[in-house]
């Protein structure tokens, strides 16, 4: 029903950025400077010039995101014509340099650029796949859903924890206690489930992934119980093992969630190294001039 | 005892008349039925701030009243009391009047009589809590309501009730007590889901013990409650018993003494005169159950009425503001001739009571527009209805045609009623005066005078009918028409008629909204939406003989039926009509194929549909498929009101990858507007339904919602400067701003207002940086399901 970001209105950023990389590499093409082609010769300035603002402009994204009230166009169009220009930025930069390249603070600049550039494009992919991704798996629920379903479950195992012997009660709680999402947004990504458990007549704790200890341990004890326990039993392996298939969805949303939050983290400080080695480089080069 | 005058009831406008029954010297008494003055402010939560609207009109009264919290008031009325020596008598609850002037016999609970001359009666709307109706009910340990559930302690406490107030004080008492609660029924079905988690969890977990198909057979002092249960008797021994079973709505008492209603609505007033006087002589009604729920008005209306027993005559309080009202009418100033001319112009008014009047009148603003002014546009969402006092306006229709309005005639009421864009722009047709009247007083004035809402009705059928079946009809065939119209009326979910029944007439929706679906390879589709204002059934009366679909209400909703056989005269008569009615019947065939080839996109629309959207006119939805879930959108409406965001992203349900989250939709009959004592909540022309200042943060708006979007919110900090943020890290996130100390108290009502303050409209759907947040209007649905196809 709506437009991504890259569709936006007919894609007219798409095409105004277009222009201007045809309009740069025309006249990349028309100069003929004494020098070989670098930043040093006057359309190199003009593309420098051209470049820097552009950086600028693009920065300002974070600033026109949170200016709420600004009445100049969607977020959506600026963020359709950040991404847009930011690769077009790749292109004036090149030609700027003249494709020349070396160990010194000026590549450093590019270096940070191309990286900032490609993390964004990175966040684009992201940004194109997961919304849907996160809706198939959440089911028309949301996670505080998902959640209070999972305290729900938790709180009929109890109960039914209480029909059966004290170890039985340990064992639910001890299950629930260490039961972990990932507190970190590193452990969301990686879906790592670090969830352990103190099995009854033990001292220690083992590993709990995917509740298969639990499960285990309760299989055992149902075929060893008399019939009335291991009705009783296999209630509580029935909870736990719907406990397991929400425990998956709700980690696979926090997954999905922490990409699209992640490459973030790598965009935005990138993008103030690239400020700051941008600034070096114009200083420099008008320090040595 | 003989009084010259008893009040009842120490609320707000009952101290006011007591303490002015003091100051004039009068042999009086006060009676109150609970241990304080008060009862319903004394029930507000601790530190609430009341507010003392309406700001225009100045206070009347003995006791001091400003806007400050519940103690200070509280405070300020008691001192008050006391400094007066008011004669006050607590715990007194009056169960019957007889007699009449100067003769009254007031009995009392204990079975104790008193004589007076005259009663007032301030009892308010809220009623006296049921009682169990069984031996020990007034015993020293029942109590009937709860203040302060923290007050108790390690006690066992019976609970008696399965409503919500119930719950709440079985749930809340239940963490320092051992709880039973008693349930007459085998389930808790009066209660709200939220409510009704809450016992069915705290039973579940034993925290609270539950008696289900139990009465109570009798209550033992110093103590135990008896039960008739499912199995036999059962005897419980408590501290304490607390029984909520819903309070008896005063009206049958106040009817007992011979106060005649002005109808049988329960919205209704009780008949007045301008000094507050019953039909009964020498029983006078003010306040809330006089229809003054603000407390200003009430304290007014009980010095007032004091004077007016005493045989003085006094100018209302509000006199001052009418005249300022009249004063730019050609009229002279005089206010009561003012209102005979408004009384004598306008035949809708001629039988309505001077004091109901007045308050219209009062709640109104007189225009006087000038030639060719405009009154309002097309399309416009205001739902005011207006009446021509004077001079005349003229109604551009669809097709070209003026139609001309004169003095006593009326315009506005097709939007009024069905809660839909205006359908005609009005223009001033030379220098006029027109009376236009907030909805909500001439709703009121429509429960309480059946012959009011029989004429506007039949207005609106011959409109409706005019608008969209038959421009050209004379006027007189209309009204035959309309005469033999019946209004329906439908619950959310009532099916108006089958697919198969026998086609036997036709539906002019004139409120709420229908949806159609037919019966495609086994399986209910839906293939259309119908809004108010469109009509169904059509089908059925120019081809086939059996509807060809099945119609349900989607919300409640009202229609105009028209009978098979009026509709074929008409047909006969109109010869454009069968044209009109055969371009629909095609557009619902083409509708119908498209919706067969893709049923998916029917299950789309019944869910959105079943999430109340059918009486929405502007709903904010998310498509799943973009949204990163950054709560953009959120952060963007905290910061752009006052701090507090009024949707709640991830709330809410979604379907086929369309989000419906926690957010005004905009209703077209808005639920919240139904009780809001300041009349605070409007509705823009561009149908925004937001909250004035004048909010006294009742909470009725918040409770009468059914989509859960409005909060009780006090003011936020200060936003700190955006680029200070970003550079320095200083001052609150965007969205994360605190309650700002100074104000916390001060609580009133917020919702969406569609950012009607805001140029370049709103702030969510602007802010959202893949373009997944989307506002739309319920007509626009069908495009939704294009893409679900």
């Amino acid at each position: 029903m709506q437009t991504s970001i890259l569709a936006f209105r007919g894609r007219r950023y798409l095409w105004a950025a277009l222009a201007l990389i045809v309009i740069c590499i025309a006249a990349y093409w028309i100069d003929d400077p004494q020098e070989p082609p670098n930043g040093g010769t006057l359309l190199g300035y003009a593309l420098g010039t051209l470049g820097a603002l552009l950086i600028v402009w693009l920065t300002w994204f974070g600033i026109r995101k949170r200016n709420y009230t600004s009445t100049s166009g969607s977020v959506q169009g600026w963020l359709s014509a950040h991404v847009y220009f930011g690769v077009a930025l790749l292109v004036v930069v090149l030609l700027h340099a003249g494709f020349q390249f070396g160990w010194n603070v000026h590549t450093l600049a590019f270096v940070f650029m191309v990286l900032v550039i490609a993390s964004g494009l990175y966040g684009v992919a992201i940004y194109m796949r997961y919304p849907e991704r996160l809706s198939e798996n959440r089911g028309g629920a949301s996670r505080s859903e998902l959640l209070d379903q999972l305290e729900d479950i938790d709180r009929r195992s109890r109960r039914v924890a209480q029909k059966l012997p004290e170890p039985f009660q340990e064992f639910v709680t001890s299950g629930i206690r260490r039961t972990e999402l990932g507190s970190t947004l590193w452990q969301r990504l990686r879906n790592e489930d670090r969830s352990r458990i103190q099995l009854p007549g033990s001292a220690t704790t083992v590993a709990n992934q995917g509740q298969e200890a639990a499960m285990d341990w309760l299989a055992e004890q149902q075929s060893r119980a008399d019939a009335d326990s291991a009705t009783t039993i296999a209630e509580l392996s029935a909870l736990l093992r719907n406990k397991r298939k929400l425990l998956r969805q709700v980690r696979e949303d926090l997954r999905l969630q922490a990409g699209i939050e992640i490459w973030l983290y790598a965009h935005v400080p990138l993008t103030a190294a690239l400020l700051m080695a941008l600034l070096t480089h114009i200083v420099t080069v008008f320090l040595y001039w | 005892m003989k009084f010259e005058l008893v009040i009842v009831g120490a609320g707000p406008a009952g101290l006011s008349a007591a303490a002015h029954a003091e100051t004039l010297g009068l042999n009086y008494l006060l009676i109150e039925s609970s241990a304080a003055p008060a009862n319903t402010i004394q029930r507000y939560q601790k530190g609430k701030h009341v507010m003392a609207e309406p700001a225009v009109v100045p206070l009347r009264s003995d006791l001091r009243f400003a806007a400050g919290t519940r103690e200070a008031i509280l405070g300020s009325w008691q001192s008050g009391l006391d400094e007066l020596g008011v004669n006050i008598r607590y715990n007194t609850e009056a169960i019957a009047i007889s007699g009449s002037k100067p003769n009254f016999e007031l009995t009392l609970l204990d079975g104790e009589t008193l004589t007076a001359e005259s009663i007032v009666l301030a009892i308010g709307l809220q009623g006296n809590p049921r009682r169990i109706g069984v031996e020990g009910e007034t015993d020293r340990s029942v109590q009937y309501t709860l203040d302060d559930p923290d007050e108790y302690r390690d006690e066992t406490i019976a609970v008696v009730g399965a409503g919500d107030a119930a719950i709440e004080n079985a749930v809340a008492l239940a963490r320092n007590n051992t709880v039973i609660i008693i349930n007459r029924r085998d389930e808790f079905a009066r209660a709200k889901d939220g409510n009704l988690a809450l016992i069915t969890r705290a039973i579940e977990d034993e925290s609270i013990s539950c008696f289900y198909n139990t009465g109570v057979a009798s209550i033992e002092p110093a103590v135990a409650i008896n039960l008739n249960t499912e199995t036999g008797e059962t005897r419980i021994p408590c501290n304490r018993i607390i029984a909520r079973i819903g309070a008896i709505p005063p009206r049958k008492f106040v009817e007992s003494t011979g106060i005649r209603f002005l109808s049988d609505d329960p919205t209704t007033l009780p008949e007045l005169s301008s000094q507050y006087e019953s039909n009964v002589a020498g029983l006078y009604v003010i306040g809330a159950l006089g229809g003054y729920p603000l407390i200003k008005q009430a304290m007014n209306q009980g010095y007032e009425v004091v004077e007016f027993i005493k045989g003085n005559t006094i100018l209302p309080a509000d006199h001052n503001i009418l005249e300022e009202k009249f004063r730019h009418l050609p009229y002279g100033r005089d206010v009561d001739d003012t209102l005979a001319i408004i009384r004598n112009n306008i035949p809708l008014f001629e039988n309505v009571n001077g004091l109901v009047l007045r308050e219209l009148v009062l709640a109104s603003e007189l225009l006087t527009p000038a030639k060719s002014d405009v009154i309002f546009h097309k399309n416009d969402y205001t739902n005011t209805f207006i009446s021509v006092v004077e001079g005349e306006v003229e109604v551009e229709t669809d097709s070209g045609n003026l139609i001309t309005l004169g003095p006593g005639q009326f315009f506005g009421e097709m939007s009024l009623l069905s809660g839909r864009r205006r359908s005609a722009t009005v223009r001033a047709s030379g220098s006029c005066v027109l009376l236009e009247t907030p909805r909500r007083e001439i709703v009121k004035l429509m429960n309480s005078y059946q012959q009011v809402r029989k004429v506007i009705d039949r207005h609106f059928i011959v409109r409706t009918l005019r608008a969209g079946l038959v421009p050209d009809a004379p006027q007189s065939e209309l009204e035959v028409v309309a005469e033999t119209a019946e209004l329906l009326s439908f619950r959310a979910g009532d099916v108006l008629f089958r697919e198969g029944d026998e086609s036997n007439g036709l539906h002019l929706i004139r409120n709420g909204s229908v949806s159609v679906s037919r019966n495609i390879g086994g399986r209910s589709i839906v293939t259309t939406y119908v809004a108010a204002g469109n009509y169904v059934g059509e089908m059925g009366l120019v081809g086939e003989a059996k509807r060809s679909a099945t119609v349900t209400a989607t919300v409640a909703t009202e229609s105009v039926f028209l009978r098979a056989d009026i509709f074929q005269t008409m047909l006969s008569r109109n010869s454009g009509l069968r044209e009109r009615i055969q371009t629909k019947v095609k557009e619902r065939i083409s509708e119908n194929l498209r919706m067969e080839a893709a049923p998916d996109a029917g299950d789309l629309i019944s869910f959105l549909m079943q999430q109340g959207l059918g009486e929405a006119t502007d709903v904010l939805l998310i498509d799943e498929t973009l949204c990163i879930g950054c709560d953009n959108c959120e952060t963007a409406c905290a910061e752009t009101h006052d701090g507090t965001s009024r949707l709640k992203r991830a709330a809410g349900p979604s379907y086929a990858q369309v989000h419906v989250p926690t957010s005004c939709r905009h209703c077209e009959d808005p639920h919240c507007m139904k009780d809001c004592p300041p009349d605070a909540i409007r509705r823009a022309p561009n149908g925004e339904v937001y909250i004035e200042d004048s909010c006294i943060g009742c909470g009725n708006c918040e409770q009468n919602c059914p989509y859960g979007v409005i909060q009780m919110a006090s003011a936020k900090e200060e936003a700190p400067s955006l680029l200070n943020w970003v550079l320095t890290g200083t001052g609150a996130a965007p969205g994360q701003r605190q309650p700002a100390a100074a104000t916390t108290a001060i609580k009133k009502a917020v919702k969406c207002d569609m950012c009607k303050d805001l140029s370049g409209g709103p702030a969510c759907v602007r802010a959202c940086p893949t373009g997944a947040a989307i506002r739309m209007s319920p007509s626009d649905f069908v495009n939704l399901t294009k893409k679900a196809s």
